[in-house]
């Protein structure tokens, strides 16, 4: 339990160090950036309590909005995922979810890569809208959101892939 | 009074996260609102000291450039001092009185950002260093932005990408003023708004600052003008502004303080009442 409880808070610190220092500055094509942070929230303990991941995703929200001046952009965006969070593990694991067995590191990439992608379009949704506040940016607003999420997301495979998923 | 308790029990998560979102929601909308982001901002010892030691790795790369941005900033410096000297040369100084308008205070971007709609950079300069809010910001090339909120030892500024901003400037042909704007969509354009129909606007013109604001000295270089349109109603052109600076790359910036301001204003005060 100690175990996971380490392994979290360490994803938690490396995860936040790595967007507010490095993919914050990316800027490919002056304003591609990927929001790798929301990782944390997708590879959290299955059986842990809702509140806890409530909580937490608040905490890592509110840092990265610390650390980039935006208010509480971040933080109402990760919430929301976090909140989400069962609907689309439901949605992409069907059955493996119902019986709490998922394993992120052993499960079926495609649903896992399916996963991923419902949860950083809505994530980058919410945070764009609120970000630029003004409907009437809303072509704006969907191509930030989606040349963002295509970034995070081929980012975000290849991380859990490269770190989290058992060798065969 | 149990059924109360039942449905807050029961509906916890839900509870949990409208509580944390409205939080969220409430510190973005006071965000979007000028001068208020207070709780939430990079001018703090945590993020100031991650970024600066982000900032002590990163000079080492840019230190050749930032070399002959200084180089070319001395001769300019050193032309100024020659008009100056031979233009004074026979005239009578006295020092009590040529005391300088405007105090300079070279501070290090610890933070830039510019693919946002409202950019905020961090500058390694604060309270300690008698660093305000509303103080200008500049580099030898053109305006950055203004002061917005202050600790001990870091400050934020307002950059001109920023949609919340507007600062007075005008063509350096004329006296025609306008307010500058940002409409979010490149890094190196900002637009100049509500420009008579009668100021002789042509493409390749240099856009500075009008000193009417009480922040910037009057003519600092702001940027060329890239193209133009009328306004539907014809009275107003807007401007498309090319920036002298590349505000994707800063290093080093003055902070600029008018030590008349609080006069400028109170006066202005005095005669509004």
């Amino acid at each position: 339990m100690n175990n996971v409880i380490g392994l979290n808070t360490i994803r938690f610190i490396i995860l936040l160090l790595l967007q507010v220092m490095i993919c914050n500055h990316i800027d490919l094509f002056g304003y591609i950036n990927p929001y790798i942070y929301i990782i944390f929230i997708f590879l959290f303990p299955i059986k842990d309590e809702r509140l806890v991941l409530l909580l937490t995703s608040f905490l890592l929200g509110m840092l990265v909005d610390l650390f980039s001046d935006s208010g509480g952009v971040h933080a109402a965006a990760a919430v929301s995922l976090a909140y989400a969070r069962p609907v689309l593990l439901k949605s992409s694991f069907g059955m493996l979810y119902e019986h709490h067995s998922i394993k992120f590191s052993t499960t079926d990439l495609g649903s896992l890569i399916g996963y991923i992608t419902i949860g950083t379009f809505i994530h980058h949704f919410i945070l764009f809208s609120l970000e630029i506040f003004n409907i009437s940016n809303i072509l704006l607003i969907l191509k930030k959101t989606l040349f963002s999420s295509i970034f995070t997301i081929i980012l975000s495979v290849l991380i859990i892939i490269l770190f989290s998923r058992n060798k065969k | 009074m149990q059924q109360i308790f039942n449905f807050v029990i029961r509906n916890k998560t839900f509870l949990l996260f409208l509580l944390l979102f409205s939080i969220a929601l409430a510190l973005t909308i006071q965000s979007h609102s000028y001068h208020r982001s207070k709780f939430i901002n990079s001018a703090n010892f945590l993020t100031g000291g991650v970024y600066g030691t982000m900032n002590s790795v990163d000079q080492y790369f840019n230190l050749k450039v930032e070399n002959e941005i200084l180089a070319k900033e001395n001769k300019l410096l050193r032309e100024q001092i020659f008009n100056k000297l031979s233009q004074t040369d026979s005239s009578y100084i006295d020092s009590t009185y040529s005391k300088g308008q405007y105090r300079v205070t070279i501070a290090d971007v610890y933070k830039n950002s510019y693919s946002a709609s409202n950019n905020i950079l961090t500058l390694n300069k604060g309270q300690k260093h008698n660093i305000k809010e509303d103080f200008g910001v500049m580099t030898s090339n053109g305006i950055v932005g203004i002061i917005d909120n202050t600790s001990n030892n870091y400050s934020t500024v307002i950059s001109i990408l920023n949609t919340k901003n507007s600062i007075n400037a005008k063509l350096k042909s004329s006296n025609h003023i306008g307010s500058l704007t940002w409409n979010a969509q490149s890094p190196n354009i900002v637009q100049l708004e509500d420009v008579s129909q009668y100021a002789p606007v042509k493409i390749g013109d240099t856009i500075e600052t009008g000193g009417e604001s009480s922040i910037f000295p009057k003519g600092i270089g702001i940027g060329t003008i890239s193209d133009f349109e009328s306004d539907i109603s014809g009275d107003t052109y807007t401007i498309q502004v090319k920036l002298f600076n590349d505000m994707t790359n800063l290093g080093t910036v003055y902070i600029i303080e008018n030590l008349n301001r609080t006069e400028v204003l109170n006066l202005e005060n005095s005669s509004n009442e």
